[in-house]
């Protein structure tokens, strides 16, 4: 199931699932998601006992583990407002990976129903509220990273609507762009070699490029971009789009 | 072992190799991508409609195969039935004992790499020559095909003119045009005086019992044009139900193999050689080759046998172009192969099992596949069947400890101050495996773990 055509969404109420990577390291981001929701006048309400999306053990293989972690899920995001998630990555994970997993489960349709109400941040705000023009400004030269999670759904595209109708930004291409940075959750810590490999391909498209700022869709890929950049004593600058729109009605 | 073989085996491939497959692949998956584009409005909408026919043809095998059959015995040709690899080679040995036969070209076909026919006539004292120049260089260094499509990707100029002295084909030449022509020149004789001339199907139209096959290098013709037998080794998954489907299929095929609009050499063979052809095969066979793909299609991962073997997935994966083919110890390597090769395997597929982890699930594989095979899932599917028969997994991180934390708020809540400790521990001495492959190259970020919850709850009181 992807999630490429769906309905613009009516409510002004949604529920945030901020990510377990934003909850350990990337407060900001989460932050400025409810900055930037409530922005457009949208309720945000965050279900406080919400954990992870379960993609660890789905990735890793050990679906049972991840079963486990997507019912909680399920009753802790009960309800029928959109839930709104900053990740692409944990988005799909929501509406495509959890349904995969849970094909032969008695409780199938609850999970299918929380992933069609499921929303990556970008794609809710340009394909779901409709809006498709943010004000305020941000002066950089921005390269948008592609989350390989977000490949079939609409939140690139949502994300490059969004940053290039900022006063300021100019958003930068750079080489191979379809390609993954070498993250892929367990994958990172199993095939460290591999893994840091195509980081570093990834980086040097990149460093050629020259953005002021590196921005992203999902953190999981910023951690491991960013990551490896610092480790080599040459870091670069990476934001999150819910941080890049953000900083734009700041600077209002 | 502390990592997974493939990630291993990088550590172990030269610098050059490396790059080299780095920038084909990158090179012939570009070219496709702007070929189909170019050329057709929507190739997105090929892709799938593709995949539905091959679809449609798998879950009505029982019918089509049956159809196929008769068919092919009305237009002159043998029709055999292999269940397993030891049967398909026996069936070939059998049918050139009858004749007599001791000679054999082959052209490229994937089916007789995974059945490994070339050895085993060997061993029965027949010589099966391989024709297509990629696999003839792999044939005469005793080595294995690293790409599907593109036998010797990994294999530089300077190894092939090495190969080609020592083969006493000519003094060492490394231009690429002389090694063709002498390869060529080598092959023509052989060609002449083989008794039986091997080919496989890329496919194979029920509607008409044609077998299609495609080169670019014309060997495949020629292994049919002077022999007087023609056996065909064709997978049961060849199948399309009509002609008609063929115009979709080849259109896709050459762009998506070799980013061309069409092969060079494309054949139509619906039968032996009519009385009033002058020339031609006298005889031909089709052996049917189940090699376990009848337990794929009743497996959950059957969409992997609408495969078309292009290779358009392992040019666009970027754990293939860093390890390229031999890291996956299996005749089908790449994306397809981490699926195929371990179903394949059946019984030996905990040998395998770690195939279907060397992949970041970037999806990429499946943008690109002509017959939209939805890989990552099927990568997936396989992981999870890997952990049910407890095959052990090297640098997996367990995942029970911490399901069971994600599913107790409390629990997690408690980790999430717990983790501070990563701000005055150094990650590279945490004695945690994932935590020392992490940090290895890539630095962690500071620990936050709670601070946005605190900034929500701060914010509501302000309001309140």
């Amino acid at each position: 199931m992807l999630n490429a055509e769906r309905a613009p969404v009516t409510g002004k109420r949604v529920q945030l699932m901020a990510t377990c990577l934003c909850d350990a390291f990337y407060d900001d981001v989460a932050a400025a998601t409810v900055e930037v929701l409530e922005h457009l006048g949208v309720e945000v309400l965050f279900p406080d006992g919400q954990t992870c999306c379960g993609q660890p053990a789905f990735n890793g293989g050990d679906w049972a583990a991840s079963r486990k972690v997507v019912r909680h899920a399920v009753r802790t995001f009960a309800g029928d407002e959109p839930v709104v998630v900053p990740s692409g990555s944990c988005a799909a994970m929501m509406f495509h990976g959890a349904v995969l997993e849970f094909e032969h489960e008695p409780d199938l349709p609850e999970v299918e129903a929380l992933g069609r109400r499921t929303w990556e941040l970008g794609d809710f705000i340009v394909n779901g509220l409709g809006v498709k023009t943010w004000p305020g400004r941000f002066d950089a030269k921005v390269a948008l990273h592609r989350a390989c999670h977000t490949r079939g759904t609409g939140s690139i595209a949502a994300a490059l609507t969004l940053l290039n109708s900022i006063t300021g930004v100019r958003v930068v291409e750079f080489g191979e762009v379809e390609q993954c940075c070498g993250f892929g959750g367990t994958f990172s810590v199993s095939f460290p070699n591999i893994s840091t490999a195509m980081g570093a391909l990834k980086l040097e498209h990149l460093r050629a490029a020259q953005p002021d700022v590196l921005v992203s869709p999902a953190m999981s890929c910023m951690m491991h971009i960013g990551g490896l950049a610092q480790a080599e004593g040459k870091p670069i600058k990476t934001l999150h789009l819910a941080q890049v729109l953000r900083d734009a009605l700041k600077a209002k | 072992m502390r990592y997974q073989p493939i990630d291993q085996f990088l550590t172990t491939l030269p610098a050059d190799k490396r790059a080299s497959v780095y920038q084909s692949t990158k090179a012939t998956h570009e070219k496709r991508t702007k070929l189909l584009f170019d050329e057709f409005p929507d190739p997105n909408h090929l892709r799938r409609i593709a995949g539905e026919i091959k679809q449609h043809t798998l879950e009505n095998l029982d019918t089509y195969l049956p159809a196929v059959e008769a068919k092919m015995k009305a237009n002159g040709v043998k029709v055999h039935w292999a269940s397993t690899a030891e049967a398909a080679n026996q069936a070939v040995l059998a049918i050139m004992r009858a004749r007599g036969a001791t000679k054999m070209v082959k052209a490229k076909t994937m089916v007789s790499e995974e059945i490994e026919l070339a050895h085993f006539l060997e061993k029965h004292g027949i010589e099966a020559l391989e024709t297509d120049l990629g696999e003839f260089i792999v044939q005469i260094d005793g080595d294995h095909p690293s790409h599907i499509v593109r036998p010797i990707i990994h294999k530089n100029r300077r190894e092939i003119a090495t190969s080609f002295e020592r083969e006493g084909l000519g003094a060492y030449n490394d231009d690429p045009e002389t090694i063709t022509r002498r390869a060529r020149q080598f092959l023509r004789h052989k060609y002449l005086a083989a008794d039986v001339g091997l080919t496989g199907a890329n496919f194979v139209s029920v509607e008409s019992g044609r077998l299609v096959l495609v080169t670019n290098e014309g060997n495949s013709r020629f292994s049919l044009a002077a022999p007087k037998c023609h056996i065909a080794l064709v997978g049961i998954e060849k199948l399309v139900p009509r002609d008609r489907d063929l115009g979709l299929f080849l259109n896709l095929l050459a762009r998506s193999a070799t980013a061309q609009d069409l092969t060079v050499y494309t054949e139509f063979i619906s039968g032996p050689k009519l009385a009033t052809q002058p020339d031609g095969p006298e005889e031909m066979h089709v052996i049917f080759v189940d090699n376990g793909r009848t337990e794929v299609l009743a497996s959950e991962c059957r969409e992997i046998l609408r495969c078309i073997r292009c290779g358009a997935c392992l040019n666009v994966c970027p754990v293939y172009r860093q390890v390229s083919g031999h890291a996956y110890r299996s005749v089908y390597p790449g994306p397809v192969g981490a699926v195929l090769s371990p179903l394949l395997a059946g019984e030996r597929f905990a040998t395998l099992a770690d195939l279907p982890k060397a992949s970041s699930l970037c999806g990429a594989c499946n943008e690109v596949c002509p017959v939209n095979i939805p890989i990552p899932d099927l990568l997936l599917r396989l992981r999870n069947k890997a952990k049910l028969e407890n095959v052990p997994s090297p640098g997996t991180p367990p995942m029970g400890a911490w399901a069971l934390m994600a599913s107790q708020p409390t629990a997690w809540r408690a980790a999430l101050f717990g983790g501070k400790l990563l701000d005055y521990v150094p990650a590279k001495l945490i004695p945690v495996p994932a935590m020392q492959a992490w940090s290895a190259k890539r630095a962690l970020p500071a620990w936050r773990g709670g601070e946005f919850r605190k900034w929500l709850k701060a914010r509501a009181s302000k309001r309140t």
